[in-house]
């Protein structure tokens, strides 16, 4: 349908510190109801937000990182992470937590959501989409 | 505003959403249902589990759309359909059964 | 088509800046506003990056948020170009996507 567009949601902070994180899942979560094609970017400290092992129990704010384990369900599929920002930060794919989605179309075989992509397939990405909203 | 129940009061916001989600039980439950004219069954109970169970796993109550997704993946297409959900929640599965579940509205629910 | 690329924080507190220009394809605008056009200053620690990405993007300043700031055109590398409000429309108008660096 032509009226599909391609959105990509940007996200460049750290999980806590601020609200960016919290506040693009939940327009994600929201945005998800008008069933376009939509990738999320974590690059720079975005990439932070993926990692294993989150607990919030001492800070007294919700521990959002389980809901990126939600987004198959909303058909958000697409979660491109930007290797050079993991590398930077000392982390690798094994650091990320595991986020899978049923596909619909191959018998609701599991499939992983991330994809880890250099930063020049990052800028392409970013190159080919409608709409960028960045956090 | 509170909910009575077995003695105990329990807090909830101006559209009856209880403000501290570790305060739910059963006997709750039943008690919100009355005050939402909702007799629960059997089938009642099972969309209120499936939401708790989500809200468990993932943190965030599903929008309707997921919740009917998955109903009809795990209960079959008679029961997965927003009919049937309407038929159970009148006021809307998605708000209804999640203040009865003990969840906060679901993000995206207007 | 090509992207107009904004940043909005000076590059010697945030990295968003030389993020964005890592990200730029050929052809591509950036514009600098509020302490983002910090990012054009001459001389700084930052302009040698700015200055070599002058081969493939445009480099736009906010005017008003320069003079506000003191930057008057000596201050800012040679390359970067002044745009007022209606400036900025346009550039929004001949890109095909606007892309923040917040």
């Amino acid at each position: 349908m032509s009226n599909i567009k391609k959105f990509l949601y940007v996200n460049r902070k750290a999980p806590y510190g601020t609200i960016y994180a919290l506040e693009s899942l939940e327009v994600v979560l929201i945005g998800a109801a008008f069933d376009q094609d939509v990738s999320l970017a974590f690059l720079d400290d975005g990439v932070f937000q993926l990692t294993k092992g989150q607990d919030t129990g001492a800070i007294g704010v919700k521990n959002f990182s389980p809901t990126f384990r939600a987004l198959g369900d909303y058909d958000v599929t697409k979660l491109f992470v930007e290797r050079e920002s993991l590398e930077e930060r000392g982390l690798s794919e094994g650091d990320l937590q595991e986020i899978v989605y049923e596909d619909e179309d191959d018998d609701w075989a599991e499939k992983p959501s991330i994809k880890i992509v250099s930063r020049a397939e990052m800028a392409d990405i970013m190159s080919g989409q409608d709409v960028v909203l960045s956090f | 505003m509170s909910y009575q129940i077995n003695g105990h009061t329990v807090e909830h916001d101006e559209e009856g959403y209880i403000t501290t989600l570790s305060d739910w039980t059963k006997d709750l439950a039943e008690e919100i249902a009355k005050s939402e004219n909702v007799d629960m069954t059997d089938e009642h109970w099972a969309v209120v589990n499936f939401l708790r169970d989500y809200y468990d796993e993932y943190q965030i109550a599903p929008a309707v759309r997921v919740l009917i997704k998955a109903i009809k993946k795990e209960m079959g297409p008679e029961k997965g359909n927003n009919k049937y959900m309407y038929e159970l929640f009148p006021y809307g599965p998605a708000k209804q059964a999640c203040k009865i579940a003990g969840l906060p509205k679901p993000t995206g629910c207007v | 088509m090509s992207t107009l690329h904004t940043v909005n924080k000076s590059p010697f507190t945030n990295g968003a800046l030389l993020s964005c220009l890592k990200h730029c394809k050929p052809g591509d605008a950036v514009l600098l506003i509020e302490d983002g056009v910090y990012g054009a200053l001459a001389g700084s620690s930052v302009a040698g990056a700015v200055s070599d990405s002058l081969e493939d993007v445009t480099l736009y300043v906010l005017g008003g948020d320069a003079s506000a700031r003191g930057l008057d055109d000596g201050k800012v590398l040679s390359g970067a170009k002044t745009v007022g409000y209606d400036g900025f429309v346009d550039l929004v108008v001949d890109h095909a996507r606007t892309q923040a660096w917040l």
